[in-house]
Parts: structure tokens; sequence; C-alpha cells
């Protein structure tokens, strides 16, 4: 089986001008298709610097990624531009929404560049964003939202398309439990209709989900853990009858 | 376990056996089977402290005993109620073994963090399963609750571990 998503050797130094920063210093990593996979690491370890290049956002120092067989980090922009419409949902750690798009629009947005029609944009939008309890914010402009919900708002744009690969920076960062739990139920059901999600957190609930969480330092990958399914939970009511 | 059966003779004087049926009401399933002898053991030796007195009941032919809660027990029970549990947790196991093992060079610290990590990730994950299934109640749910808030910390615990363990390293 080739993976879908697949980072050889990956480094990453930014150069400044001043002292040199090496987020990435040779990640390699596998990601098969339908496999819900987590990132952590402290911050600054170089998990936004991975996910962007995975996700053909920033181009590697050094190394090669590959995007469902295909070599990406050489492409051109418009070609990466074509692929990542196709294939690759993206929720920023900081949203990126546009701010003269009301909400839905934003929504519509990845719908409507690959050719769908207007009204079915809408309808899919406005589902999506009822699942996330945000659908009485369809018309508001980004910066009429809270942290969380424009949070929610750039979840339902990297949804909408359905695509095979759903790459999330954070994206319960903003979120309190409740609606962080809509968020993890919704993307349990991306995964489970067969996307592929690869998911930067803190949030250790989100990891606990994962199949696989990878833990980064330093630029390198520190450790990989493959998570079971959840085993039963007994409840000791402590054993103490003295 | 005490004080919560001084609790249910607060109001009543009962049988051992509907003591053990309000505990199986109260935490449904987050109570293992507890069998007859532990009830009767605890209720034993809490009539031994002299803190409820148990009586034959005339005419009760099963020749079982109800008890009731002492002048003592009352205040033991009311203290048990005005203070709070303790808040802070100083006492933990994994750290005591980290601690002893990795002075005694027993094993490499990341190793035990590594696996530690792995089992509280693996836990969360059964415990959000229980919440994700419903059907549990909401006495249970809350409980599990919050074991997940102990086990975030937990993990957030090793996260700090692990960096005092580089710092140590790099100004060693
Ligand atoms: N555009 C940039 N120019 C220079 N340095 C950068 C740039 N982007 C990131 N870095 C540096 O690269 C390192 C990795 O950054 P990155 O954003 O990938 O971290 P992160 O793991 O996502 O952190 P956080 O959890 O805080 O989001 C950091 O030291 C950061 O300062
Ligand atoms: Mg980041």
């Amino acid at each position: 089986m080739t993976p879908v998503l697949e980072a050889r050797d990956l480094a990453k130094t930014y150069d400044t001008g001043g002292a040199k920063v090496f987020a990435l210093r040779g990640i390699d990593l596998s990601i098969e298709s339908g496999e819900f996979v987590a990132i952590t690491g402290p911050s600054g370890c170089g998990k936004s610097t991975l996910l962007n290049l995975l996700a053909g956002l920033d181009r590697p120092t050094s190394g090669q990624v590959w995007l469902d067989g295909e070599r990406i980090d050489q492409l051109s922009e418009t070609e990466l531009a074509r692929l990542r419409r196709r294939k690759v949902g993206f929720v920023f750690q900081f949203f990126n929404l546009m701010p003269t798009l009301s909400a839905a629009e934003n929504v519509e947005l990845p719908l409507l560049l690959v050719g769908r029609g207007r009204k079915e944009a809408r309808r899919s939008a406005s589902t999506l964003m009822s699942d996330l309890g945000i659908g009485d914010k369809q018309d508001a402009a980004p910066a009429q939202l809270s942290g969380g919900e424009q949070q929610r708002v750039a979840l339902a744009r990297a949804l909408a398309n359905s695509p095979d690969i759903v790459l999330g920076d954070e994206p319960t960062g903003n979120l309190d439990s409740v609606a962080a739990r809509e968020v993890l139920t919704l993307l349990r059901a991306a995964r489970d209709r067969g996307q592929t999600l690869l998911l930067v957190t803190h949030d250790a609930r989100v990891a606990a989900a994962a199949d696989r969480v990878i833990n980064l330092r330093d630029g390198l990958v520190s450790d990989q853990t493959e998570l079971q399914p959840a085993r039963p939970v007994a409840f000791p009511f402590d054993g103490d009858s003295g | 376990m005490r004080p919560l059966f001084l609790a249910l003779l607060a109001d009543d004087s009962r049988y051992g056996y509907e003591l053990k049926q309000s505990l199986e009401q109260e935490f449904g399933e987050m109570l293992p089977a507890m069998n007859a002898g532990q009830v009767y053991s605890t209720l034993a030796r809490l009539e031994r402290d002299g803190l409820v007195v148990g009586r034959s009941v005339e005419g009760d032919s099963r020749r079982k005993r109800m008890y009731e809660l002492t002048e003592a027990g009352q205040a033991e029970l009311s203290s048990w109620i005005e203070a709070p549990v303790p808040g802070a947790r100083l006492k933990d196991e994994f750290f005591m073994k980290f601690v002893v093992v990795v002075a005694a060079g027993l094993a490499a610290p990341m190793k035990l963090i590594e696996r530690q990590r792995r089992e509280y990730l693996q836990s969360l994950r059964d415990l959000d399963a229980v919440l994700a299934d419903g059907g549990k109640g909401p006495t249970a749910e809350l409980m599990v609750e919050g074991a997940v808030l102990h086990l975030k910390a937990g993990l957030e615990w090793l996260d700090l571990i692990e960096q005092r363990l580089a710092v140590g390293a790099e100004s060693a």
C-alpha cells in the first residue's frame, strides 16, 4: 500500500538574516490512507512548519514530500494549488479566513473553485456549519466572530470538498470543551468515511482520538505511539473497605 | 468506604444489604460487585470503633441485624462532611518510580516518560469512548470527566518532567 502522504528526510531552515533557525532537521513520515494521525510537541518544535510543507504551502530546504505517490515539493505554484484544491483541506492555526466574505461564503469558496453550483455549495456549507454549532453565523463577517467560531468556519471550509486529506493546525485550539467535542465528532466522522486526518494538537483529548501520535522535539521525531482501540474501563471503587 | 456507610445511616437505621443496595443505586456500574463479606466486615469495624451499633430485630426470623449511628458516629460523620478532601496530591506512583529507577540508573528516563505517556493517552482514549457511548448515567459521566482532567494534567506533568530533564542535560 502506498502511503497517501510521505515526508522523506525533510528539513527546513529559516534564514532571517541573523541566526539560522533549524525548524525541521530530517523528518521521515509515512501516512496511510484513512489513518488519523496526531502531531504533538512543545511550542516551536516545528509542527506548523511540517504541516505547511506537507500541504505544499511552503518549500523544504532539503528532502521530499510525496502526496498520493507524486513528489510535490518541486511542483510549480499553479500545480500545487490545483492539487490542494482537489485533495487537501487545510485548517490554519490562525484561520486565514477571507475578511471580505461572509462566514458561509468562506466555506463555499473551495466548492465553487472546483466547479460546484452555487445552490449546492450553499447547501453543503449550511449543513457543515450547523453540524459545527455555528449554523446561525452564516452571514457574519469573520471579524464579527469569536476565535472559536472563526476556527469552526475554517474547519468547515477545510471539510467542504470532502478532501482525501485533512490537515489541521490546532483545530480545537480556541474551543471550549463542548465545542471541541463537536469538532472531534465531525473529524471522527470524516475519518470513518475514509478521509485521512493529520492534526497538530496540544489537546491531549484530540491526540487520544488518533490512531497514531507522533511527538516532535527540536525539529525531529522523538516518539511515535500507536494507540489501540479503546479498552473497556473498569470502575474500581476505591478498594479501601477498612 | 467507612464515611459513606455513616452517611447512609444518617437518616435511618438500616440492614447491611440495604447499604449495599443504596451504594449500587448511587454509583451504578462504577461500583464493582461488592460482596456481602466486605459490607459486614466494614460494619463490624465501625461497630468495634463505637461508631455504629447493630441490633437484632424482634421477630425477624432471618436474624439480620439492623445498624444505626451512635453519637460518636454522628460526630465523625459531621467532621467528615465539614472537612474538604485534601487538595494537594503529592503522592504519585509514576513519579516515585521515576525518581528511584533513574537515580539507580535502571532505565533511561525518556523511556519511562514515553511509556507512561502512552498509557495516559490510551487511558484517555478508553475514557472518551465511555463518554461517547453514553448510557452510563450522569454520575458516572462526571466521574469520567474528572478522570479525563487528571489524565490531561498527568500528560502535562510528563512534558514538564521531560523539559526539566533536557535543561538538566544541557547544564550538566
Ligand atoms: N517564517 C519564519 N521565519 C523564521 N523562523 C520561523 C518562521 N516560521 C517558524 N519559524 C521558527 O521555526 C521554529 C518552528 O516553528 P513552528 O511554527 O513550526 O513551531 P510550532 O511547533 O508550530 O509551534 P507552536 O506550537 O507555537 O505553534 C520556531 O523556532 C520558529 O520561531
Ligand atoms: Mg504552530
